[in-house]
């Protein structure tokens, strides 16, 4: 292929000499400057890795009861104990990641996509499309979101759907008021009055102009909703809305292991609500490392 | 000179991290500075002209780091001094005034309260005179009513005004040694004249020494004693202002002082090397390409009286404010190959009439007729798609905030030829992409970069690229070179002339700056808050200006007497 052909429609986008390989360079870059995004991303790798290869990682069947094994404390053949049903919770904690990261990626996915672009054609166009965006994520904001999260599953029906759903409207705001200050910031810079004189039409402007300036920002955004997304999935489950039993969830099992904690039987909320808070904590920390992965100029 | 500087600066270093290893900013820098006098360094961007000031003050940002070198003021080692002692230096003993005065104000307090929090800081006044003594301050800078002006928010205040509280703000403490960074860039040339003079008269008054850092060389020979002159971070000459542009001695200065616009000069001369003489104007041809009558914008009077007014339905009709015009009722034409200066300060509305006639903007009234089409009908927002769109073409001011900032050069300048159509399949559009980079004199394997890899003035070729893209038969020109170092701006100027004569395009010329305009232009028009106050051609104008208006503006523009053209008093 020719160097000097291929790069000036769509693919011009990115520079020859910034492909994948120029991208990874600067991944490692941003990784050795800064050892804390490193340590988050090898977080990433093992939940991803539990998500994807959940049971045939796990050593035990996460369903399966033993009533004679109940109740042990961490021992060698069951690192994290079994719960009261004799099951063992390291089984469960690594199964129950893909449900968990299911339920977060897609909310965020879904909200990325409606809360980001209403956000941007509200501070894009301003106007009406504005006050209606602006309106609907203040009637939002005007509800407790946990409380809203909850009415959302209960009127819905108790699926992991629902859930997926209730997430995502309780963060549309969030996205929205990024994505709407920033598109308004950008909507009279000079590139985008220069895209308007080179014959593009609004639509584009916003999709070639606009959405691609903001997306390092919405990445970090996501990131944060991520375990935000985690937590609340867990906290529904935890007060009997969302998954059932006997599923294997993070929420769930700290809910179960909760009683046990007054008796002494403390591995049984602990490992779970430890699985949780690693995963809000890596998300949180991705936050940072992905901003200066994506930002161009910090590539140089 | 006097025989103990008040401000030395002997073999100074700086030093900033980066990712590629320690860059060094500024190299073994000698300035001094005696009681009472007033030293310039200049310099192009890049040349480590305001580090130096930040060295001195000790406010580097957490990258940067004095390496070797030493700063001593009156006796005192600023460089061994405590952070506790600098506290008490700064704005006591040495102030600064910043480039852009609104910037530097607190938006959300009095200006008067802010005077006082410097005199406080330093015991200059307790509690109960510290308000006279503020207002005394800003009635030192000649603010009008000050008393009231006390109260002012600074949004409420002009830029010139703001520029006169941060002057007060830095002489409230009668400092010894005052640091202007760029004092004047942002106003407008009659406001930056009188602030100028403002702080040479006060500073003399108060026997100060001034350290001003500019990149304009006409401002430092109009105002200073001795001249450093600074290029990527060294001192290349120290020499009395009188002297140095009368005979400079080294070769970068004579390329900055060749490069500014003068009077008398045309445009092959602001180049470091003798150039063909740029191709003869085929003035005044063909018919007229553009024109223009009785345009007018309107923009309602907003703010809170007006809401107010509406709910309380106090006033009556005649306390209704009118709209307010910021073009009222202009009119003037381009013939096809002619280049036409727009010149005024900044609100007289020369922008909005350029954004009209680009069509990103509905005129209130009027019409604007192009290629004999009426354009001035059609809305802004379906202009994209008209036939006539590629024959109006811009070169925006800020070449960094006119790229997407996500596009390479290449991408960019490929933006129209994509849209428009004009040339079909990717090889046939990077061909002409490299024609046009060609064109501009932007080297071909620049294109693959992003905005922020490429310098101002490459930037600034990629604007003008993607502008003469498709086939334009008028460019509009808005102070293409205001963000732009003198030395990149003559040759960006040349080569907006060379490629005028090349493809026979036409220019209108937004600009401030009237030696600017002379250069490129064959006619030019002064606007004054929205109407035309002269127009005529370019020769008659700057020579024979009729209006006092005119008159003003050119006398504001400081330029350096070169060639011993001025009478010199030695």
């Amino acid at each position: 292929m020719s160097a000097a052909g291929t790069p000036v429609l769509e693919t011009a986008a990115r520079p020859p000499r910034s492909g994948l390989g120029a991208t990874l360079a600067h991944a490692g870059y941003v990784v050795s400057e800064n050892p804390v995004t490193g340590l988050s991303f090898g977080l990433l790798l093992l939940l991803v890795a539990c998500a994807v290869l959940g049971p045939s990682l796990a050593p035990y069947d996460p369903l399966a009861s033993d009533t004679a094994a109940a109740l042990q404390a961490p021992t060698l053949a069951h690192p994290f104990g079994t719960d009261q049903l004799g099951r063992d919770i390291l089984s469960r904690v690594i199964v129950a990641a893909r449900l968990d990261l299911a339920i977060a990626v897609f909310s965020v996915l879904l909200v990325f996509v409606f809360g980001g672009l209403a956000g941007i054609a509200a501070g894009f166009f301003g106007g009406w499309t504005d006050r209606i965006v602006g309106r609907v994520a203040d009637t939002i904001m005007a509800f407790p979101l946990f409380v809203l999260a909850m009415g959302i599953v209960a009127a819905l029906g108790n699926t992991v759907t629902n859930i997926v759903l209730a997430t995502a409207i309780i963060n549309f705001p969030l996205y929205a008021r990024l994505a709407r200050a920033e598109a308004a910031v950008r909507r009279n810079a000079g590139f985008v009055m220069a895209a308007r004189l080179t014959g593009n039409t609004d639509l584009r402007i916003v999709l070639t102009s606009i959405l691609p300036n903001i997306l390092p920002l919405m990445m970090v955004q996501m990131s944060l909703t991520m375990g935000y997304a985690i937590l609340n999935a867990a906290g529904l489950s935890f007060i009997g809305l969302g998954v059932r039993p006997p599923t294997p969830e993070w929420g769930i099992m700290v809910a179960e292991g909760a009683s046990f904690i007054v008796s002494g039987e403390w591995w049984i909320a602990l490992f779970p609500g430890l699985a949780l808070m690693l995963a809000v904590f890596c998300f949180n920390l991705i936050g940072d490392g992905l901003r200066d992965i994506v930002d161009p100029q910090r590539r140089t | 000179m006097t025989a103990l500087p008040l401000l030395e600066i002997r073999d100074l270093t700086v030093e900033f991290a980066t990712r590629r290893g320690t860059v060094e900013a500024v190299r073994q820098v000698d300035v001094s500075v005696a009681k009472g006098e007033t030293v310039g360094i200049v310099g192009e961007s890049g040349s480590g002209k305001s580090v130096t000031s930040y060295a001195v003050m000790r406010i580097l940002d957490r990258a940067g780091r004095i390496a070797g070198g030493s700063v001593t003021f009156s006796g005192l080692d600023l460089r061994a001094a405590r952070e506790r002692q600098m506290r008490d230096l700064r704005g006591r003993e040495i102030s600064m005034i910043f480039q852009n005065p609104r910037a530097a104000l607190n938006p959300i307090r009095k200006v008067g309260r802010q005077i006082e929090d410097v005199l406080r800081q330093h015991a200059e006044a307790g509690s109960g005179d510290a308000r006279a003594k503020a207002i005394a301050a800003l009635e030192q800078v000649r603010i009008a009513r000050a008393a009231e002006r006390y109260h002012a928010y600074p949004f409420e205040l002009s830029g010139g005004m703001c520029q006169r509280v941060v002057i007060a703000l830095a002489l409230a403490c009668r400092p010894q040694l005052l640091i202007a960074d760029e004092p004047t860039t942002g106003l407008d040339v009659t406001t930056q004249k009188a602030a100028k003079d403002l702080v040479v008269e006060l500073t003399r008054g108060l026997g100060m020494s001034t350290l001003l850092i500019t990149h304009d060389l006409g401002l430092a020979a109009a105002y200073c004693d001795r001249v450093v002159v600074m290029e990527q971070g060294r001192v290349v000459e120290t020499a009395p202002s009188a002297t140095i542009f009368r005979a400079p001695a080294h070769t970068y200065t004579r390329k900055l002082m060749k490069a500014t616009p003068r009077p008398g000069i045309n445009l092959r001369d602001l180049l470091p090397e003798a150039a063909p003489p740029a191709p003869a104007a085929a003035s005044a041809v063909g018919e007229p390409l553009l024109t223009v009558s009785n345009l007018v914008k309107e923009y309602p009077r907003g703010g809170a009286t007006r809401v107010l007014g509406r709910l309380f339905r106090r006033g009556d009709e005649s306390s209704e404010a009118a709209p307010f015009r910021a073009v009222d009722g202009l009119s003037f034409a381009i013939r096809r190959g002619e280049s036409v200066g727009l010149v005024g300060e900044s609100g007289c509305g020369k922008s909005t009439t350029s954004t009209m006639v680009m069509r990103l903007l509905d005129p209130s009234q009027g019409s604007i007729l192009f290629k004999g089409e009426e354009i001035g009908r059609v809305p802004g927002r379906g202009f994209a798609r008209h036939p006539l769109r590629p024959k109006i073409q811009m070169v925006f001011q800020d070449p960094t905030d006119s790229l997407n900032p996500r596009w390479t050069a290449a991408r960019a300048i490929a933006d129209p030829i994509l849209r428009f159509g004009t040339v079909r399949g990717a090889d046939a559009v990077r061909a002409r992409c490299d024609e046009l980079a060609r064109l501009v004199g932007l080297p071909v394997d620049l294109l693959d970069r992003f905005p922020h890899q490429l310098s101002g003035g490459q930037k600034a070729r990629v604007g003008i690229a993607r502008a003469i893209a498709p086939n334009p038969d008028l460019v509009i020109l808005d102070e293409p070179t205001a963000a732009l170092d003198v030395s990149v701006q003559a040759v960006v100027l040349n080569l907006l002339a060379d490629l005028k004569a090349e493809l026979g395009m036409s220019y209108l010329f937004v600009s401030h700056d009237l030696h600017v305009v002379r250069l490129l232009c064959d006619r030019v028009i002064v606007m004054r808050a929205g109407r035309i106050v002269e127009e005529g051609s370019t020769e008659e104008v700057l020579e024979a200006p009729k209006a006092d208006y005119t008159r003003e503006l050119i006398a504001a523009i400081p330029h350096p007497p070169v060639e011993a053209r001025a009478p010199s008093p030695s």
